[in-house]
């Protein structure tokens, strides 16, 4: 098909790459050096034609022969620019000799151009600029739902209230802190004291012992007999203790015994007592803890009364 | 007829409440069915918690939480994971724990910042002692300034970001051999508009890191220490808290009071902010650099997975 047929079908019928504007047409072809829709810068059009191409950053001069016009596969030549501008230029002039002056003048243009968009390209590449990240609206949406129940279950006030209350009773702030309170650190010291207590008593029933003997001196009700027993023991005991070789079994074996001459002996009392010595727990002797079986008493009774 | 109506009655009795037909009668019954029942509950409620107390492992009613069904993480850190702690000693913020160098930090903005950013990058040099703010220059990129505070001797660069004026993200650079952090912000309250809350001292402040219990997570608390200098000023009585809540990283700033050994108060400094690590990178603020850690959405497979 000659061109100018084909021109005339594209310019009066219908070309695929063709966009119409108001003013102009424009050519949407990859192989158009202008961009237009003309005569001149057909590719399709045109049996000689030339055009410039940039692929992946390498600069490309195509060229089209009547010659190869029956093998479409083959119809375009390829020949590389150096990468010099000015050699470049030169190159267009050699290859383009038997070619229109149109395109060899539209074909040195495309390669300015190129060229220049090249550089700018590689110098915004090196430059440090931010990177443009799209914001999912979506994702956003999630992530707020998701950091609101984090915020709800890390009780934040809590935790942080727990933390320090813990760091002052490990003694984080050192033996006299500055950030608390003499009656709050006093009070702080104290509990743990107490705690200490409570651990001594419970691995050596001998300063449990002693503190009875003082109890039992201001009871009024003890027998005479009885304060010598506990103090015979409290003797033996002491005595174990010195030689160093006894073992914790021996000592309650005696605390054993000692319960059940107690018991023995707490028949003969008076009736309050033995009442007082059934509601103690085992491990304690004697009447002395009146007011923690009250408590005992009292405590059963809440939790015994519906409170709805 | 006796034995008939005697039958009758006793088939009243086991009938149910609904059934009665005296309405003041039916009423009655319920009622007293219904206190039974309420109380029984309660002592069974009571009696539970009296255990649960005692013994922590006999409680079975415990909500199923994210924090509890969490997906095993093999980077967890142990408390005697002795290849870690090496690992940390030598990474880079061993030259703030080891050598004990003084935090200093760079605050400063996106190019072109809004008021907001100003704002908040006023509170924040507010938070962190010893750090400083410097207003951004239009055509100061990032690296510039890295370059800058290495040699003017910085530990930490803060660049608040904005997006469409608002604050949107922290990066993070620590000097002069990184790591970068990219973290995204949300949530900003500034002091003033936090009800009831303080006005901060200058004193240093107290940390409490909660949560941070990955290997990815002990690297951002280590980094979230070595801001702050290394003996906080007691008598201040200010905490600073990063609370970690399913890879949100919540900040307050409290000043607070001990009322008693268990109870202390708390009173907000503000302000108030959420980060959410994005990305940690290594080297200070590299185009290049090696991405340790990167948010992906592919990484969410599950809703029980946590990074931190």
């Amino acid at each position: 098909m000659s061109d100018e047929v084909i021109w005339q079908i594209i310019n009066q019928q219908f070309c695929s790459y063709k966009v119409k504007t108001v003013t102009q047409n424009f050519c949407r072809n990859e192989y158009n050096v202008t961009g237009f829709c003309s005569r001149q810068s057909c590719p399709l059009a045109n049996s000689r034609y030339a055009t410039v191409r940039e692929i992946d950053g390498v600069i490309y001069l195509y060229k089209k022969n009547p010659n190869r016009a029956n093998m479409p596969a083959k119809m375009w030549e390829r020949v590389k620019f150096s990468k010099n501008y000015s050699k470049a230029l030169e190159q267009i002039d050699n290859e383009l000799m038997d070619w229109p002056n149109f395109l060899i003048h539209k074909c040195k243009q495309r390669l300015t151009k190129i060229t220049q968009y090249l550089i700018r390209m590689r110098k915004l590449r090196l430059k440090d600029r931010p990177k443009l990240v799209g914001i999912k609206k979506k994702v956003e949406r999630r992530e707020a739902t998701r950091e609101r129940k984090a915020e709800a279950a890390a009780r934040l006030d809590k935790t942080i209230e727990k933390e320090l209350i813990n760091r002052l009773k490990n003694k984080a702030y050192g033996d006299t802190p500055l950030n608390v309170n003499e009656e709050v650190w006093r009070s702080v010291l104290e509990s743990d004291k107490v705690e200490v207590e409570d651990d001594i008593t419970s691995e050596s029933e001998v300063e449990d012992l002693e503190d009875e003997n003082e109890f039992v001196e201001n009871d009024s009700e003890i027998e005479l007999e009885d304060l010598e027993d506990i103090l015979e023991h409290h003797q033996e005991k002491n005595e174990e203790e010195n030689s160093d070789t006894e073992g914790f079994e021996e000592i309650d074996d005696d605390e054993e015994e000692e319960k059940e001459e107690i018991e023995v002996k707490a028949d003969n009392k008076s009736k309050r007592r033995t009442v007082n010595k059934d509601l103690q727990p085992k491990k304690k002797k004697r009447g002395t803890y009146v007011e923690v079986e009250y408590e005992h008493e009292h405590e059963q009774s809440i939790s015994k009364v519906p409170t709805w | 007829m006796r034995f008939r109506s005697a039958f009758l009655l006793s088939k009243m009795n086991s009938k149910l409440a609904s059934q009665i037909k005296n309405k003041i009668k039916r009423e009655e019954v319920h009622a007293k069915q219904r206190q039974e029942k309420n109380r029984r509950k309660m002592e069974l409620r009571l009696q539970r918690r009296k255990e649960e107390a005692k013994d922590p492992s006999k409680k079975e009613n415990v909500p199923r939480t994210l924090e509890n069904t969490r997906e095993f993480d093999e980077t967890i850190v142990e408390a005697e994971d002795t290849e870690v702690f090496e690992d940390e000693a030598s990474d880079e913020f061993s030259s703030y724990f080891k050598e004990g160098i003084l935090p200093k930090i760079l605050i400063t903005t996106s190019k072109r910042p809004s008021k907001f950013a100003y704002e908040f990058a006023s509170e924040l040099i507010d938070v962190f002692p010893n750090s400083q703010f410097v207003k951004r220059g239009s055509k100061i990129s990032t690296k510039q300034i890295v370059g800058f505070c290495t040699n003017r001797d910085f530990t930490d660069v803060v660049v608040v970001n904005e997006d469409k004026k608002v604050p949107y993200a922290i990066t993070l650079i620590h000097l002069p051999d990184g790591p970068t952090a990219y973290f995204k912000l949300t949530s900003i309250k500034l002091n003033r508009e936090i009800q009831g809350h303080g006005r901060s001292s200058c004193h240093k402040p107290e940390l409490i890191l909660n949560n941070f219990n990955t290997r990815l997570g002990h690297t951002i608390g280590r980094w979230l220490q070595a801001l702050f200098p290394h003996v906080p000023e007691f008598q201040g009585r200010q905490v600073a808290t990063f609370h970690n809540q399913r890879d949100f990283i919540f900040f307050r700033r409290h000043r607070y009071i001990f009322k008693s050994k268990d109870k202390a108060e708390l009173q907000e400094l503000g302000p108030r902010f959420t980060l959410k690590l994005k990305w940690l990178q290594k080297g200070a603020f590299d185009k290049d650099g090696e991405y340790e850690w990167m948010f992906k959405p592919d990484l969410e497979t599950s809703r029980r997975r946590f990074f931190l």
